[in-house]
C-alpha cells in the first residue's frame, strides 16, 4: 500500500492510480487457468482481509454480515465505486480475471480509503475466473445484486460457451441469490443483448423487473453511467441493451 | 489456449483402469478394461454372452471409463472415449440402446426408478437420457454442467431427489432432480466443499432412521469425507492415508501417492472399502452414521502379489467386496487389457475379513478366464500398471496450475498436527 505520494504509478495530484499502468491484454481467456488462490468453500474467505474496518479480525464467527453485491467481470472497478457510497452498509465484491486490472481495483480502493477517511470500507475485489469459482466464494442465497456489465461479447458461435451469462451458469446465479434478487446486466453489443435476455427469460428461476420496476431503481441508472466500460460507450453515444432479472421461486414449488 | 479439457494429451491418459461392477442382487459380475466388456454370471457358473446387433465386437471402440447396474438390476450401461454410451439388459444382455455422445464419456448414473441414465462428458456437461423414448436411438438432453471441468463421479441419491457430480476442481455439486429433466436441472440443493484436491468418487450411506442418506467422497488430497447433502456441510473428515498408517505425518510421501481411487459402501454403509492409490489392499472405514463420524476399522492386506485395486463393488448379497486391478494399453507389455480379480469375503463388524485364493473365487478358474482374460498373469505387470494408472490419473485431474497454494495447504495441515501432540 502506497504510504505517501511518490508513488510514481499514482496520480501525484489525487493520489489515485493512473490506469495506463495497470493497462492488460483486453481480453482473457476464462477457459484457461491461472494462478490464483481460490478459497476452498466461502467460510475460507478472510473477511478481515478485503474489510479491515468491518473486521479487525480475522475471526469472523461473531458477524452475520455477508458480502451482499457481486460484479462480476468489474473490470476497473467504476460501477463498485459508485454503489460503496450509495450502500455504505452493504458489502460488495468485484471478480476479475485479469491481474493488473485487478490490482488496479485494489490500488483504487485503498487509495479512496486513504483519502476518504471512514469510506469505502465495504468495497473489495478479487481476482478469479467467475466462471468457476462463485461457489467457492458465495454461499446459497447470499447475494441481493449481482452485476454483468459489458461483458466480452464472444461473438463466434462455437466460443459462446465462454459467455458469462449462459444457461448453464445461470444455475449458479441463482443458487448464490436471494430470492427477490437481482441480476443486472448490460451490454452495447445488441447480439449479446438479446442472448443475455433470452437466457434469463427462459430460465425458470428469474422473471423480469417490471418498468416500473426498473424506474424506481436507483441503481439501474448506474448501469449506463458508472463503469468505464459504460462511460466510453455513453461518449461514442452508442446504444445499450439491459436486461434486469429477480430471482423467483419456480411455480411449480409455490405451495 | 483453447479447450483446456481436450488438449490434454492424448498419449499420457490412454491407460484406462479397469473397472468392476456386482449386480444388485449379485447375479453378474462385470469387468471392463479397454475396449473389452466382460460378464460372467454367478448363478449359471459361465460368461453371459452380450449381444449387441449394431456393432461386431468389441462393442465399444476405444477405452470404456465407466460401468454400473442399475439399482433395480435390470440395466447395465457401459461408456467411455468412443464417445457412445451403451445401454443393456442386465437379464438378457441385449444392447437395448446406443446413445452417441458429442465428447467422451466420463461417467454415468442410472436413477433409481430405472428412467433415465445421466452421462457426463469431457467438457463438464451432463446429459440425460430417457429410456420412455421409443427409439432405439436415443438422444441426449443436456441437465446441467460444470463449467469446463472434467466431471469423475455421478450419483443419483438412495431417494432420487437429487444427482450429484463429483469434479476435478474439487467440488461436489447437489442438484435437484425434476420431474422432466429434459429441461434441465436448475436447482442447485447444496455444494460439498473441503476437498483440496480433485475429488474421486462418491457412495451413499442410505438413511436408518434420519430422512436423510449421508454422502462419502474420495479425493486426490488422500481424505474420505462424509457430508449432508441438503447442506453441503462437511460433518466428518477422515485422513485415511495417514489413520491407516501409509503416510508419516511429516507428509514426506511423494505427491499424490496415497490418492483415494474408489469407495465402496458395504452393511448398508456400516463399512466403507477405500481404494488408495499405492496401497496393496483396502483400508475399511467405519461409519458411524448418528455420530456422523468415520474412522479407520482395519486394513486389509493383499499378500504375496502387487495388487493394488484400481475398482471396487460390493456384492450384499454375498459380503463380499470385489475388487479389480489393471490397465488397458499397458505400455512394454503384450497384454493389450490386463486384468485381475480377487474378492475378500467376510466383510462384517465382528469377522475377520480374508483374501480368497484363486481356488476359492466364486466362479472359480472358468470367472478367472472370463473376467481377467486368463487364469494367470505375470505379477510384475501389475506393479508396472499400478504405476501407469497413477501417472494417468495425475495427468488427468491434478491442477498443476496451483502449486503454491496446495504447498501452503499441506504446510498449514501438518502444523495443525504438530500443534495437537
Ligand atoms: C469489457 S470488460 C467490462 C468491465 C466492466 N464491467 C465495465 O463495465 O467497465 C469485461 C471484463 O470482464 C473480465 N472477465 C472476463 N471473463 C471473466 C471471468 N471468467 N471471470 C472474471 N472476470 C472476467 C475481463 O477481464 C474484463 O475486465
Amino acid at each position: 500500500m502506497p504510504e505517501t505520494g511518490v508513488n510514481p504509478t499514482h496520480s501525484k495530484s489525487t493520489g489515485l492510480p493512473r490506469k495506463r499502468f495497470y493497462r492488460a491484454r483486453a481480453h482473457s481467456n476464462p477457459l484457461s487457468d491461472s494462478h490464483f488462490p481460490v478459497p476452498i468453500s466461502p467460510s475460507h474467505v478472510d473477511y478481515s482481509l478485503h474489510y479491515p474496518q468491518f473486521f479487525p479480525s480475522s475471526d469472523q464467527s461473531d458477524s452475520s454480515r455477508k458480502i451482499q453485491f457481486a460484479d462480476i467481470g468489474c473490470g476497473f472497478g467504476g460501477l463498485l465505486i459508485s454503489l460503496s457510497t450509495l450502500f455504505p452498509e452493504t458489502l460488495m465484491i468485484g471478480m476479475e480475471l485479469r491481474d493488473k486490472v485487478t490490482e488496479y481495483v485494489k490500488e483504487r480502493i485503498l487509495s479512496l480509503r486513504v483519502a476518504n477517511p471512514g469510506q469505502y470500507q465495504n468495497v473489495s475485489v478479487v481476482r478469479t475466473n467467475s466462471m468457476k469459482y462463485i461457489p467457492n466464494h458465495f454461499e446459497k442465497g447470499s447475494l441481493s445484486k449481482m452485476f454483468f456489465l459489458f461483458p466480452d461479447p464472444h461473438f463466434k458461435e462455437k466460443n459462446h460457451r465462454r459467455r458469462v451469462i449462459s444457461p448453464f451458469l445461470l444455475d449458479e446465479y441463482a443458487y448464490v441469490l436471494e430470492v427477490g434478487g437481482i441480476i443486472y446486466t448490460i451490454t452495447d453489443v445488441e447480439e449479446l443483448g438479446d442472448w443475455m435476455k433470452s437466457c434469463l427469460k427462459n430460465h425458470p428461476l428469474f422473471e423480469p423487473l417490471t418498468e416500473k420496476e426498473l424506474e424506481a431503481d436507483p441503481v439501474v441508472k448506474l448501469l449506463t453511467s458508472a463503469t468505464e466500460e459504460g462511460q466510453k460507450v455513453a461518449r461514442n453515444a452508442g446504444q445499450t441493451f439491459q436486461a434486469v432479472f429477480r430471482r423467483i421461486v419456480p411455480s411449480d414449488q409455490i405451495s | 489456449m483453447d479447450e483446456e479439457v481436450v488438449t490434454e494429451s492424448r498419449k499420457e491418459t490412454e491407460v484406462a483402469p479397469a473397472l468392476v461392477s456386482v449386480h444388485p442382487d449379485g447375479h453378474y459380475v462385470a469387468v471392463a478394461v479397454g475396449p473389452e466388456l466382460r460378464v460372467f454370471d454367478l448363478i449359471g457358473g459361465c460368461a453371459a454372452s452380450l449381444v449387441d446387433d449394431s456393432v461386431d465386437q468389441p462393442f465399444h471402440k476405444d477405452n470404456i471409463r465407466a460401468i454400473r447396474f442399475g439399482a433395480n438390476g435390470k440395466l447395465f450401461v457401459s461408456a467411455g472415449d468412443d464417445k457412445t454410451l451403451k445401454i443393456w439388459s442386465s437379464q438378457s444382455w441385449q444392447c437395448i440402446s446406443t446413445v452417441s455422445s458429442e465428447k467422451r464419456v466420463t461417467a454415468v448414473a442410472i436413477s433409481n426408478d430405472g428412467l433415465h441414465v445421466c452421462f457426463a462428458d469431457k467438457f463438464g456437461l451432463v446429459w440425460v437420457v430417457d429410456l420412455n423414448q421409443p427409439s432405439r436411438d436415443k438422444k441426449p438432453t443436456p441437465l446441467l454442467s460444470h463449467y469446463c471441468s472434467i466431471i469423475t463421479s455421478l450419483e443419483f441419491s438412495p431417494d432420487n431427489r437429487f444427482i450429484l457430480s463429483a469434479d476435478r476442481d474439487f467440488k461436489i455439486r447437489v442438484t435437484n432432480f425434476p420431474n422432466n429433466p429434459l429441461n434441465g436441472a436448475h436447482q442447485i440443493q447444496s455444494f460439498c466443499l473441503g476437498h483440496t484436491e480433485f475429488v474421486s468418487c462418491l457412495a451413499f450411506v442410505p438413511a436408518q432412521e434420519g430422512p436423510h442418506s449421508l454422502l462419502l467422497s474420495g479425493s486426490g488430497d488422500s481424505t474420505v469425507r462424509l457430508w449432508d447433502i441438503s447442506s453441503g456441510a462437511l460433518l466428518d473428515t477422515c485422513e485415511v492415508a495417514v489413520k491407516a498408517g501409509l503416510l508419516e505425518s511429516n507428509g514426506k510421501a511423494e505427491e499424490h501417492d496415497h490418492a483415494v481411487t474408489n469407495l465402496c459402501t458395504t452393511l448398508d454403509g456400516l463399512l466403507v472399502a477405500v481404494s488408495i492409490q499405492s496401497l496393496r489392499g483396502i483400508v475399511l472405514l467405519r461409519c458411524n452414521v448418528s455420530a456422523q463420524t468415520l474412522s479407520v476399522a482395519k486394513v486389509v492386506s493383499i499378500a504375496g502379489e502387487a495388487f493394488i485395486p484400481t475398482c471396487l463393488a460390493n456384492n450384499p448379497l454375498t459380503r463380499e467386496l470385489w475388487m479389480v486391478t489393471g490397465v488397458s494399453n499397458l505400455p512394454g507389455y503384450n497384454y493389450p487389457s490386463l486384468a485381475r480379480v480377487l474378492v475378500i469375503s467376510g466383510i462384517d463388524v465382528e469377522q475377520e475379513p480374508v483374501v480368497l485364493g484363486d481356488n476359492k473365487i466364486p466362479g472359480g478358474e472358468k470367472l478367472l478366464e472370463t473376467l481377467q482374460g486368463t487364469a494367470s498373469v505375470d505379477d510384475n505387470a501389475f506393479l508396472v500398471a499400478a504405476e501407469a494408472v497413477k501417472a494417468a490419473m495425475c495427468n488427468l485431474l491434478i491442477k498443476k496450475q496451483y502449486p503454491s497454494e496446495n504447498r501452503e495447504y499441506r504446510k498449514k495441515t501438518r502444523n495443525d498436527r504438530k500443534l495437537k501432540e
